[in-house]
């Protein structure tokens, strides 16, 4: 039977939502679930990981390198934690994607990135060509399964555990090498991007930061969280943290609103899971319309205002 | 100070690729292959680098076919002094691909590695990585600005929450994001001094890299999605987005 260990992500001491889409994939592969949060103290984040359903135990691991994640100061933890595990996965975040292949390589093993679909114990699906084609993979042997899940590919799950909490102590030689000096983050009060069930993005259409409030004004309304084309980022409308596509964040949300966005093949890539898309766009032989589910051809300064006044 | 940068031949990321009928992967008949562009910004970022006097000499290298020596020679005529071609047929995978890197830095005694974050094929995101763990180096992932100064790195990292910034003793692993450069044009005349430029091939035999592989079982295409409908005004989206529960 399946063992699996989820290194949880967090941010600033909480358990960041994308945690639980990891615990869904692991649902599906089926076994025991452990969670290993690593942070400065017990705290809110612990709490929060034994509340995921199916989650089995918690994993505390304080230490004061913790306050400030690093990969190589993660990694090694992981792996000290490792044994008699037959998979450990991570949310495919950019956290993730540092962290688990430098796991991987300490242990020896392949990894798998981005899972999409569970086959088997050992059998995934992992999308290749920004999501253009599908590989079917498989792990022969027994070597522990490195993985990391595809965020946008699987559900939230539901939060009414009590899962016991347990203090780990890790004994690992732990790098000096890699300091933080700092962080800027969006953060704000809208939902998260990648967790969000509601999201309405903007392109270079929107023309400037300033008309961007169209933007933010329609997502506030409907609750939803905000994102942009990679156009609109490089554009310099909005951060990084907002861009949605192959390079940026992939997302699933049950609603995706696409305002002022051409929809190149790339930002595409990061929506082809939403639910239902909308796209409001001025000319209507751009390519977003033709994977829209409801496309409106106007003017977004015009539709926008419009749209948020009759929802 | 020595900086080698890995470049990938992989699909020009202009190409519709096309799934094989028989699901034996994606069709690369006659499509057109270029440098993974993430890597052609890691060259860059080694370049400018070199330009500023920080590094000396810039060695890109690849693992690939025969025809992947036409990458290197772009790179090398964007600006690069050397290429090392470790020449192969087989498949390699990122933990292979990493122990190949790992033996050529030593053999090179490189100081830092400057690669692109993911190669736009398999979209693995994991060499940079598993380089940096088997070198025990650190490493600075997703790039979008590299200063070296005083035997450290200085790197600003895109990350999901917004951007970090991380200081790492040299010699590291950095891997370049999207936003790091644009890279320059490559100009006739440097094509052709390209071709002079040193480039040894190197057997795939001399390394070790015997190591547990995956296996892909078959390749499809992605479940599409159902056609979508116009609608005319936004009574009628707001009245469609009611029927389907959303608002």
């Amino acid at each position: 039977m399946a063992k699996i260990l989820i290194v949880a992500e967090t941010l600033g001491g909480e358990l960041h939502p994308t945690t639980g889409k990891a615990v869904a994939c692991a649902a599906q592969i089926g076994g025991e679930i452990d969670i290993a949060v690593f942070t400065e103290a017990k705290g809110a984040a612990a709490d929060a990981a034994a509340k995921l359903d199916g989650v089995s135990k918690v994993l505390q691991v304080s230490n004061a390198e913790n306050g400030a994640i690093r990969a190589a100061t993660l990694a090694p933890q992981v792996v000290a934690l490792a044994e008699g595990y037959t998979h450990i996965l991570a949310a495919n975040t950019t956290t993730g994607k540092d962290i688990m292949p430098r796991v991987a390589a300490l242990l020896g093993v392949p990894q798998v990135t981005d899972i999409m679909a569970v086959h088997g114990e050992r059998e995934f699906d992992r999308p290749i060509y920004a999501g253009n084609a599908v590989n079917r993979v498989k792990a022969p042997g027994d070597f522990t399964l490195v993985g990391t899940v595809r965020t946008a590919s699987f559900g939230n799950v539901a939060e009414s555990g009590s899962a016991a909490v347990e203090d780990a102590s890790v004994s690992a030689d732990l790098p000096a090498h890699t300091r933080l000096v700092g962080q800027e983050t969006g953060g704000g009060d809208r939902p998260d991007l990648q967790t969000a069930a509601k999201v309405v993005s903007g392109g270079r259409g929107v023309g400037s930061a300033e008309n961007f409030s169209v933007i933010f004004s329609l997502a506030d309304k409907i609750g939803a969280g905000c994102g942009a084309s990679r156009a609109a980022v490089d554009s310099g409308f909005v951060p990084n943290d907002m861009q949605v596509g192959q390079t940026g964040k992939i997302i699933a949300p049950d609603l995706y609103v696409a305002v002022g966005i051409s929809g190149a093949i790339q930002h595409l890539a990061g929506i082809k899971d939403a639910g239902t898309i909308v796209a409001i766009n001025t000319d209507e032989n751009a390519p977003i319309f033709e994977v829209a589910d409801l496309g409106l051809v106007g003017d977004l300064f015009k539709v926008c205002p419009e749209l948020e006044a009759a929802l | 100070m020595k900086a080698l940068v890995p470049i990938k031949r992989v699909v020009d990321y202009n190409v519709r690729i096309r799934v094989k009928g028989d699901g034996t992967g994606v069709d690369l008949n006659g499509v057109k292959m270029s440098v993974n562009p993430f890597d052609e910004i890691a060259n860059e970022a080694a370049l400018k680098l070199k330009e500023a006097g920080v590094i000396s000499e810039v060695v890109v290298v690849t693992i690939g076919t025969a025809k992947a020596e036409d990458q290197l020679r772009s790179e090398l005529a964007r600006g690069a002094d050397r290429g090392i071609h470790v020449v192969t047929d087989e498949e390699i995978q990122p933990l292979q691909a990493a122990r190949i890197l790992a033996e050529l830095v030593k053999r090179e005694n490189a100081d830092v590695v400057i690669a692109g974050k993911q190669a736009i094929d398999d979209d693995n995101n994991q060499t940079p990585q598993m380089l940096a763990t088997l070198l025990d180096w650190p490493q600075a992932t997703f790039a979008s600005d590299i200063k070296i100064d005083g035997g450290k790195a200085t790197v600003q990292r895109e990350i999901d929450a917004g951007a970090e910034t991380l200081e790492v003793d040299l010699p590291a692993v950095i891997s370049a994001d999207l936003r790091l450069n644009e890279p320059r044009f490559i100009k006739l005349p440097d094509i052709m001094k390209a071709k002079r430029k040193p480039l040894d091939k190197v057997e795939l035999s001399e390394f070790d890299i015997d190591v547990p592989k995956l296996e892909v079982v078959s390749t499809s295409n992605p479940p599409a999605r159902e056609p979508g409908r116009m609608v005319k005004s936004v009574e009628e989206l707001v009245a469609a987005l009611k029927d389907k529960g959303l608002v």
